[in-house]
């Protein structure tokens, strides 16, 4: 059970069960749809930009525990930075989640550090990354992002 | 390995003997005994079939229908010995019946472009049903596409049972084929084939049936279906993937134009014209996948020499024992409750998404399938987006049930 334990960490089964930023954003001027078409987990992210800056991020959809977790905890992570600064976290989270290994120019992590364990589970890195994909697509201006 | 050594179930079937056949049972997964319950989507393979395809390898490996050596001539001769051992697994009347494919999803492909595509015209119908896994939908939309053609469903009920009363008024004299699952993938429903063809008989439609989760529970006998096509994979039977069964009446697929072509599938090649070999050679274009053959040879003959009644019989009684198990689980819902069920059990936990089950029953060594089964209009049906199923093949036995009882119950712990 402890390998399980490292996955289903408290706060991300907290987060799976009352996920923040569950909404549309009223002033959203960004969005994309991400999928996982093996597992059908389907998320839309909305981005109020302004400038360089991300004013608001919000998302629905549905998915498992890990998927969206990782959505709401992306969410509050990436609220109110810069978009370059977003980019960066996603590089870290992504090392964090594939177990890379940490590198010095890696963006402080704070409570996604939560997604270690998912490196331990391969099956689950599209889970814990589709998110993140589609927020990065939002950014980029496309509508859509698979993890395929 | 002592579980389940005990337990015979089932007449005829010595459970400790038959896993003892399958050597991946004796693995342990994540520290743990090996349960698979993903039967639906493969099954294990049994020493028998292993080793036929070493040995062929080993010692027959040659072309077929080509050489006059001594090496093909023996290849030659076992694989067209199973293409007898195909025929009478599902009694058909003629060897020249039995065409190898890839798999049932090629079976299909082929009745749809070889039979379908020259026949349908603008305004025609081939009728389908709700349960379908998605190999026996899209190669029907992209002919009904191409062709002006329309695609029908025929629904089901809230047990995952097919309508046979909207069923039969969806058939009518535009309808040019039935194509119907024998039993559902991700609901295990058994569909009354023999009454299925009865009723597109009344319209002259013939029927294909889609065999893939049919033919590893119970006796399949074509002639008694009374259906114009049958296809099934090798690699839900024990046998090697990349290869299967198409099973279509002579009448029909003599006047059906060859799939692909190539050689083998010739009588005589000139720049300007080609006559076609007779059937079956006429739908196997270059050279088959002969291990593959060899190797279905032997599952076939592994389940017969068991006894597919047994089989079926000692499946039923793990499914049954499953099903009262798993339902008295709270929070659980089962998927599929039709009266006629066969390997198959679907189910979803209440805020649990299915693939966090599949995880933590992986950590129990239990694998299990969990997704939408290639049946997305099955889930669409259900209001759900994916379902964990485990599926039930020879081997498992009730101790395996038991640890998957425990291991859901686990899940419920962690999703507290």
């Amino acid at each position: 059970m402890s390998d399980l334990r490292d996955l289903y960490q408290e706060l991300i089964l907290e987060h799976s069960k009352a996920p923040r930023n569950y909404r549309q954003s009223p002033a959203w001027n960004r969005k994309a749809e991400g999928f996982n078409p093996l597992c059908g987990d389907r998320f839309t992210v909305y981005l109020t930009v302004d400038g360089d800056s991300i004013r608001d991020v919000s998302f629905q959809g549905s998915g498992c525990a890990i998927s969206k977790a990782s959505a709401s905890m992306m969410t509050q992570s990436v609220k109110g930075k810069s978009v370059a600064e977003a980019e960066r976290l996603f590089e870290s989270f992504h090392r964090l989640v594939t177990g890379v290994g940490h590198s010095n120019g890696d963006a402080q992590l704070g409570k996604l550090t939560a997604f270690s364990g998912v490196s331990e589970f391969p099956a689950r890195v599209k889970c814990a990354t589709l998110a993140w994909h589609t927020l990065q697509a939002a950014l980029e201006g496309k509508q859509e992002a698979t993890t395929e | 390995m002592s579980m389940g050594t005990k337990t015979v179930s089932g007449p005829g079937l010595d459970l400790a003997r038959v896993r003892a056949d399958f050597p991946i049972l004796q693995r342990s997964i994540h520290g743990k005994p090996l349960v698979y319950l993903d039967n639906a989507a493969t099954s294990q393979k049994p020493r028998a079939v292993i080793e036929t395809i070493s040995r062929y390898y080993e010692e027959t490996n040659s072309n077929v229908h080509r050489g006059v050596h001594y090496l093909s001539e023996q290849a030659t001769s076992d694989y067209e010995a199973v293409r007898k051992t195909a025929q009478q697994f599902l009694n058909a009347a003629d060897s020249k019946e039995i065409i190898f494919v890839r798999g049932t999803t090629e079976g299909i492909n082929l009745v749809a472009q070889s039979y379908g595509r020259p026949r349908l015209k603008a305004g025609d119908e081939i009728l389908i049903t709700q349960m379908e896994h998605h190999s026996n939908i899209v190669p029907w939309q992209i002919l009904c596409e191409e062709r002006g053609a329309t695609l029908r469903a025929a629904p089901m009920n809230d047990a995952g049972e097919l309508d046979l009363d909207r069923f039969s008024r969806l058939l009518n004299s535009k309808t040019r084929l039935v194509a119907i699952t024998h039993v559902s993938n991700a609901l295990g429903t058994i569909n009354p084939i023999r009454r299925i063809v009865e009723m597109a008989d009344g319209w002259n439609v013939p029927v294909l049936v889609d065999g893939a989760q049919a033919v590893p529970h119970m006796p399949v006998d074509v002639q008694a279906l009374g259906c114009d096509f049958y296809t099934f994979s090798g690699h839900k039977l024990y046998g090697p993937t990349g290869i299967g069964v198409l099973y279509g009446k002579s009448a029909l697929l003599d006047k059906m134009p060859p799939y692909q072509g190539g050689g083998d599938m010739i009588m005589s090649v000139t720049l300007e014209k080609t006559v076609y070999n007779r059937l079956p050679y006429k739908f196997e274009a270059g050279t088959p996948d002969i291990a593959g053959v060899i190797g279905l040879g032997a599952a076939l003959r592994y389940v017969t020499s068991l006894g597919i009644e047994n089989v079926g019989a000692h499946e039923t009684a793990v499914l049954g024992y499953a099903t009262s198990a798993v339902s008295a689980i709270p929070r659980l819902r089962v998927i599929g409750t039709a009266k006629e069920k066969a390997g198959v059990l679907s189910f979803t936990l209440e805020n649990v998404h299915p693939h966090d089950i599949g995880t933590i029953l992986d950590q129990e060594g239990i694998a299990i399938r969990t997704g939408h089964h290639c049946s997305q209009p099955v889930m669409q049906y259900f209001g759900v987006e994916a379902t964990a199923r485990a599926s039930f093949a020879l081997y498992n036995t009730k101790e395996e049930v038991d640890r998957l009882v425990r291991a859901i119950e686990k899940v419920q712990e962690v999703f507290r």
